[in-house]
């Protein structure tokens, strides 16, 4: 499957090449976004690569967090919210009608900014998701709760306590909670919405150490306002301003020479 | 006006809307503690054992409340069990699916009538629908009724509740693939669910306690009846004795006032309890 991806961008030619020659797992093309009649989204173009870490950034507004809604097409949810253009996955655009979104949604994970913990135990919290996918039998699933905690770097802190409620954990071990959840499904690509801007440094540090580790099983995109978190973990960065894509590159290149005035601008904090 | 005049007059204010509040607050709770007392005073004397296993009687023969607590409790818990379902799924239809459309606002109007109707109205009701066409009062009637009242406030409450549930925890849900009625019941009812209890202790407590909608329907009975007959009841059972001329009648009415306010207070107490769980 991934070479078909890797046809589509070619034959598409996207603006910005990865640095990196990973395949390309989300090609967005010409995406347009719409909330009512307000244009949030103008003609993107972005390539997420495989198993890399897209960092999006730009000031309050700008259309970065909307992105992440188009890719799990969680804007279905309201009415008046529309996109056009095309974001191709497998191959397939996932903008188009009739595509199976609860499908989507278990291959496109999404984090969200505050830590969601549902009101039932930490084990089911992780059960819930897989088993909306997957028949699994009790040992099976034992396994696979474990499997998604010991990956977010949470069992060793729950292990004696999965029955417990989820709202008994702190902010960050929510955080990772949710994280887990979202693994346990086993997407191929995991959206991450601001997810520490609700955090301490510390927990920020493991979700960012996290995030590292992630890469090597997920394409990971990330959403932040936090300039130097989207340099330590981003492999890509994309700037976007006022509904724009501006600029997209390899991290270090967009942190120290990046193309653009305005990018250069925001990286140093004239403005946002 | 100078500043230490526009104080003082502030004061005045002040202490005058405290006065006011005040005297509000004790003029509220002592009606209330006066109810109590008297309850306390005229129930308590004929709380006897033997009125919860004796039925009712004719006058001086010694007569106790057990069908009338039997038939209560068989009534509120039948109306409760009956309403409760329908109220949850209309309520979860207003929170979840109506949105604003005419059909749901017009649910959602017709639901707040019901909820202020005059119960009588409703006990006729359920008389022109399962007594008269059917040839008799019956305790199945009485439920009915209760149920009838039971539903809008269940409504109500689960509306309010649902809506509570933060759009994040819904996102949260829909974000891992799970189809609408997934997060309704697995997530938005869990999240929901001390409320929603609470509201249908609401209701029970105040089924427990209403006479009109029975004297259509259940009407009353000297022993313990059944679904399909005329059944005795707390309520009804006060309407009839506390207006007698017999003594021993008027006390029994007293103690079943006092029975169900004791019943109406403890299912309160437990609303309040699951309510300060969280």
């Amino acid at each position: 499957m991934p070479e078909t991806t890797a046809d589509i961008a070619n034959l598409q030619a996207p603006m910005q090449r990865p640095a990196s020659p990973a395949p390309t797992r989300v090609a967005i093309r010409n995406l347009d976004f719409y909330y009512g009649t307000n244009k949030a989204l103008k003609s993107i173009t972005l390539d997420l690569p495989e198993k890399k870490v897209t960092g999006m950034i730009g000031p309050s507004g700008c259309g970065k967090s909307t992105l992440l809604r188009v890719l799990n097409r969680m804007y279905d949810l309201y009415p008046n919210q529309r996109a056009e253009g095309e974001v191709i996955m497998d191959g397939e655009n996932i903008l188009n009608q009739g595509v199976d979104l609860n499908a989507l949604r278990s291959r496109v994970g999404m984090v969200f900014q505050k830590p969601t913990p549902f009101p039932m135990s930490i084990y089911d919290n992780i059960a819930f998701g897989v088993g909306l996918h997957e028949k699994l039998n009790r040992a099976e699933m034992d396994t696979r709760v474990e499997w998604a905690l010991a990956r977010a770097a949470l069992w060793s802190e729950v292990r004696d306590r999965l029955r417990t409620p989820a709202f008994g954990l702190s902010g960050g071990q929510q955080q990772r909670l949710c994280i887990a959840r979202t693994i346990a499904v086993r997407p191929e690509v995991i959206l991450l919405d601001e997810p520490t801007s609700a955090l301490d440094p510390i927990s920020t540090l493991k979700i960012e150490e996290l995030i590292d580790e992630l890469k090597q099983d997920f394409t990971i995109a990330i959403v932040t306002h936090n300039m130097q978190q989207a340099g330590r973990c981003a492999d890509q960065v994309a700037f976007f301003y006022l509904g724009e894509l501006v600029e997209v590159g390899p991290a270090h290149q967009i942190f120290t020479t990046p193309k653009q005035k305005k990018t250069q601008e925001y990286i140093t904090g004239r403005f946002g | 006006m100078s500043a230490t005049a526009l104080r003082r007059r502030r004061g005045r204010a002040n202490s005058l809307a405290t006065i006011l509040a005040s005297a509000a607050t004790i003029v509220a709770l002592a009606a209330l503690a006066w109810i109590l007392v008297t309850l306390l005073l005229l129930g308590v004397p004929g709380l006897k054992p033997l009125i919860f296993i004796t039925v009712t009687k004719a006058p001086g023969s010694g007569g106790g409340l057990s069908n009338a607590i039997v038939g209560s409790l068989i009534q509120t818990a039948l109306g409760t069990a009956v309403g409760t379902p329908i109220g949850l799924m209309v309520g979860t239809y207003l929170a979840e699916y109506a949105g604003t459309s005419s059909l749901g606002n017009a649910v959602r109007f017709v639901s707040d009538i019901l909820l202020s109707a005059p119960s009588i109205l409703i006990g006729l009701f359920i008389f022109s629908v399962l007594v008269a066409p059917f040839g008799g009062f019956s305790g199945f009637a009485g439920a009915m009724a209760l149920a009838v009242i039971v539903i809008p406030i269940v409504v109500r409450t689960t509306e309010d509740m649902l809506r509570l549930v933060p759009v994040s925890l819904r996102e949260a849900s829909i974000a891992l693939g799970a189809p609408r009625w997934r997060t309704i019941v697995f997530v938005c009812y869990r999240a929901a669910r001390d409320g929603i209890l609470t509201g249908v202790l609401l209701a029970v407590a105040r089924v427990a306690g209403e006479t009109a909608p029975l004297l259509f329907t259940s009407l009353g009975n000297s022993g313990y009846g059944g679904l399909g007959s005329a059944m005795a009841s707390l309520p009804v059972t006060i309407y009839q004795y506390a207006a007698s001329a017999f003594d021993d009648w008027v006390q029994l009415a007293w103690t079943g006032a006092l029975l169900i306010t004791l019943g109406v207070l403890t299912v309160n107490i437990i609303a309040r309890l699951i309510v300060r769980r969280h």
